[in-house]
Parts: C-alpha cells; structure tokens; sequence
C-alpha cells in the first residue's frame, strides 16, 4: 500500500480581468479512491488544476496536499503525477527522452523511463520522435510523464480525451488499480457518462462554483429507478412481474421494469422459476442530474 | 545530485535530444569555413600586387579568425533563443515547471547549459575558421600566425564571446517568448538593424562614444579584431577586451531578468 495524501482545496479563486474563473472552491480529496472533478466546458476545472499544481497563481486561496503547496514538495514527481494535455511536447524529441529530461530534472532514477513506457504501452515505440504519434499515444505520454515519479496522487486532466475504447477500458483499469493501491486519483471531465464507471466519487463544478458533491450514488437523486431484465421465457416474466405489481413495457432486448430494484425483479423471476438471462439496474437519474446540476450548457 | 545539478542535466539532454544543434551547428561551420577561405584567399592573392586594397600580414590572419564570432555569432544566438521559445511553442514549460517548480533554477540551468553551449559551437567556429581559413593563408604564403599566442588568445576570447551571445538568446527568448518574433528580431538587429547604427554612431564623435556599447561592437571589443571595424574606416573608439565581455553579459542578465517578469514567473496556461 502506498501512503495516500489528502489534496485540501480552500477558498480557491482565480480571477481573469473581470471574469471570475473559479470562484471561492473548497473541497478535499482522499485517498484510495478515483475521484471525478466534473463540470461543462469552461467551469474552470484545468485553472483549478493548473492552480493546485502551482502553475497559475491563485488570487486567493490555497490549493494543498496535505497542507504542502506544489512548489513546496520536496520532491514533486515522486509525490504528485500528472497529465494536463496532449499536446505539451516537442514533436522532434523521442519519447523517451522526452521523459528522460523530467527524469534527470526530478533526480529520479533513469530506469523509469523504460518502466512507465511498458506501463502504457509505448515499450516498442519510444524511441520514436513524438511528432508522429497519434492522440491516444500522445495521451499515454502524458500519463507515463504522470506515473514517472511512482506519485501517491495523480492528478490527470480529461484523460479519456482522444483514447480509443480499448484504451478507455485499460485507462479505467488502470485508474482502479492505483486506487487500490491507497493513492489519491483525481481525474477531470467534461463527460460524467466517460468517467461514470470509473469514479467512487465526484465534484462537480460549474462557472467556477463547487455545486455538487459526493459519491457517485449521491448524484442519482431521482425517485424513478428502472430495471432492465430478460428470459427466455419473456412473456412469462412479464406476467410475472404484474401479477407482482410492477409495470412492465416490452423492449427490443427484453423488458423494462418502472420503479423496481434489480435484487427484488430477481427474487421474484426466481420465485416463478423463470431463469433470468439478464439483469441490470438502470441509473436514468445520474446524466439527467448531472445536466440539471450543470445547466443546459452542460448539454453536449 | 543536487537539484540544480537535475536541472542543469535536464537542459542539456533537451538540447542534445533533438535534431535542431547539429543543424544549426553544420550551417554555421560551413558558412564560416567557405567565408574564411574566400577572404584567406582573395586577400592572400592581393597580398603580392600593389594596385588594390591590401591588409599587412600580421593583420590578415586575426582578421580571417574573427569571421569565427563575427559570423557565427548569430547562430549562437539563435540556439538560445529556439532552447526558450520552444518551451513556450511546444507548451514543455508545463512539464519543466512541474519536475522544478522552482522557476529560478529552471532558468539558471538554462542559462548555463545554453552557455555551454555557445561555447561548444565557439570552438567549431574557430576550427572552421582558423582551420579553413589559416589553411589558405599558408596556401598563398601568408604566416598564419599559428606560433603567435595573440592568434591563440584571439581564439578563447572568439569562444567566451560565443557562448555568451547564446546566453544572451536564452534571455531574448524569455523576453519575447513569440519563436517567430524572437528569429526576426535576431535576423533583423544582428544583419541590419546593428550594422546600420554602428555606421551612424561613427559619423560624429559622440555618437561613437555610444556607438561602442551596441552588441556587436562589444563583442567586436571582447573578440579584438574584426573586419567590421576595418570596413568602418579608421575604427573608431573601442571598449577594451573584457569592458566587451561585461556589456554582453550585462545584456544577458538585463533581458533574463526583465524577461522573468514579463514571461517566465506569469501563470502557465
């Protein structure tokens, strides 16, 4: 297990001219767990980030791990990882010395080049020059920069963006994996649909102000909980299922139960000895308070 | 290791790593070389004729060897200020700033790195130079003045002179972080801008006085011989060697420092 570090956000606030970017945020972030900072476009979640990680200067606020600025880590890769875009590269240097230069800067061991390279799949491919690279490889060098130092946190930056879906899966795997292992993950989207299986919790922001958080439950604040099931026996289950009170309406891939739960649709198919061939819950609350939280401009 | 030492390293893998110093290093050596032969031999050719300009031989070969700073000088510069600009083009200052998130050091390294650097390429301009040209001076029976230590001093001031003038683009580049506009304004002064004050300042007296203090006439000073001031006319006042130096350094440190304001210690979006 690695020793996780809170990330303490307090009275954050950034102001451009007069737009107020990110206006008095507070809220933690713990260990062991994959957090989701959510928000449309614009709601100033990478100034929030980029703050956090010392590159903007707060107007006023602090943003901390464990009560340590960025600038004040003593050794900084080592303790916070992280990816902010695809595009922070120079496209005539290999990929390897690419994260060679940070490696030497951070005084961290030189072998961790070859190491996070496997780690994200470009073993065979850094020695080549990033310029050729494509979105996904580039987003994968952004998280072996990430992952350089071993970090206790890692803060990435819609780290979905530009992946295909066998890399979203493996990034997901690989986000649980580091929870798992006590550290603290904090990822950023736009989407909550591209990060929803990945994070336990979430913060939601919009124009520059926390508005939400929680665990991802707590966003399902709607009372209409649907089921979906199936059988071979359909019509069955359907009958089933009314005898028991519910209302059912027939889909193309089985049937939808209104205002049912998955473990009491279950009981009562195996009460009438109808072998169920699935079974699932289905969150119709979560995008649509997701959208509700964020306004319509969340809506994309 | 300390940490400056990581971040001293870190700049000079950045240099090294990508395909930029080596070009800009082979440009420089050939059109130093193919400039000293040229003028070794037309110089060498006239030595014997009497109709026509000709330059005492104990002058002629520190003249051909300053081509070495007075060429390639520009390159130098431009090496520098492409190791800061980059940082800025290709938005690198984001992971630079996240390995060594003090900035200070960052620019130090650079600085330092960049100073070696020009140092580095100060030595291939004086092997292009002294090597080319000496090599025609000997063909046309000019000494080459390869036993004098004058040549020899001529030839470490020619490289300090160099790796400043590649600090000196570590500076500009923090101070106009635009690659563009920093590659313009270094082609610009350096070939027009320069050369056209320098003539101005020399019509009157005062003006000269001023005139001694422009970078090129301080590096001229720092490097002690130069065909600019052989093209001037009688060449007018001169900084001594070192008071050179100290102006290009002091350029280096007032352009670094005003460049932290404006760039380098601003927000990184």
């Amino acid at each position: 297990m690695t020793a996780g570090v809170t990330i303490e956000f307090s009275g954050l606030t950034k102001t451009f001219g007069a737009v107020k970017a990110v206006s008095d945020l507070s809220f933690t972030v713990e260990p062991g767990r994959v957090t989701g900072f959510l928000g449309p476009n614009g709601a100033g979640k990478t100034t929030t980030l980029r703050m956090l990680l010392g590159l903007v200067r707060p107007t006023s606020g602090t943003a901390t791990f464990g009560g340590t600025a960025y600038r004040d880590l003593p050794t900084p890769l080592a303790t916070v990882g992280s990816a902010l875009e695809a595009a922070s590269f120079h496209p005539g240097r290999s990929a390897a010395n690419h994260l060679l230069t940070y490696t030497q800067a951070a005084g961290l061991d030189r072998e961790r080049v070859q190491l996070v390279l496997h780690r994200v799949g470009l073993g065979a491919y850094g020695d080549r020059r990033v310029g050729g690279y494509s979105l996904g490889m580039r987003q994968r060098l952004g998280l072996a920069y990430a992952l350089l130092g071993d970090p206790r946190v890692l803060v990435l930056d819609e780290p979905i963006n530009g992946l295909d879906p066998e890399g979203i899966k493996w990034i997901r795997l690989l986000l649980r994996e580091l929870a798992d292992e006590g550290r603290t993950v904090l990822i950023s989207s736009h989407l909550l649909s591209e990060v929803q299986q990945s994070v336990d919790e979430v913060v939601i922001v919009s124009h520059g102000k926390l508005i939400h958080r929680g665990s991802l439950a707590s966003l399902d604040q709607s009372e209409q909980k649907q089921v979906i099931v199936d059988a071979t026996d359909r019509a069955g289950l359907a009958a089933a299922l009314e005898a028991a009170g519910y209302t059912v309406s027939a889909l193309r891939g089985g049937v939808l139960v209104e205002n049912a739960e998955a473990a009491d649709v279950g009981r009562i198919a195996f009460a009438a000895g109808i072998a169920v061939t699935a079974l699932s819950q289905k969150r119709v609350g979560l995008e649509e308070s997701f959208l509700h939280l964020v306004g319509e401009e969340g809506a994309l | 290791m300390s940490r400056f030492g990581g971040a001293l390293r870190s700049e000079v893998t950045k240099i090294t790593s990508t395909r930029m110093w080596w070009i800009l290093a082979i440009i420089m050596i050939a059109y130093v070389a193919v400039c000293a032969a040229g003028a070794a031999g037309l110089f060498g050719a006239l030595g014997e004729s009497t109709n026509g300009p000709s330059i005492p031989g104990d002058r002629l070969a520190p003249l051909i060897y300053s081509f070495g700073p007075t060429l390639g000088y520009v390159f130098a510069v431009l090496l520098g200020a492409l190791a800061t600009t980059n940082e800025f083009r290709h938005q690198t200052l984001t992971p630079t700033f996240l390995a060594t998130p003090r900035r200070g050091r960052v620019l130090v390294a650079k600085l330092v790195a960049l100073t070696g650097a020009g140092a580095l390429y100060g030595v291939l301009a004086m092997v292009a130079a002294v090597g080319a040209g000496g090599g025609l001076l000997l063909a046309f029976g000019v000494d080459p003045q390869f036993g004098d230590p004058a040549t020899w001093a001529l030839v470490g001031r020619s490289i300090l002179a160099m790796a400043l003038w590649s600090a000196i683009g570590v500076g500009l580049g923090v101070l106009v972080p635009s690659q563009v506009a920093a590659i313009v304004i270094v082609l610009a002064f350096t070939q027009f801008v320069e050369p056209l004050l320098r003539l101005a300042s020399s019509f009157a007296e005062w003006t000269a006085q001023i005139g001694q203090f422009l970078p090129g006439a301080a590096s001229d000073a720092l490097v002690g011989a130069s065909f600019f001031s052989l093209a001037g006319g009688a060449g007018g006042p001169s900084l001594e060697w070192w008071q050179g130096g100290l102006v290009l350094l002091g350029i280096t440190v007032l352009v670094s420092v005003l460049g932290w304001f404006t760039s380098w210690r601003r927000d990184v979006t």
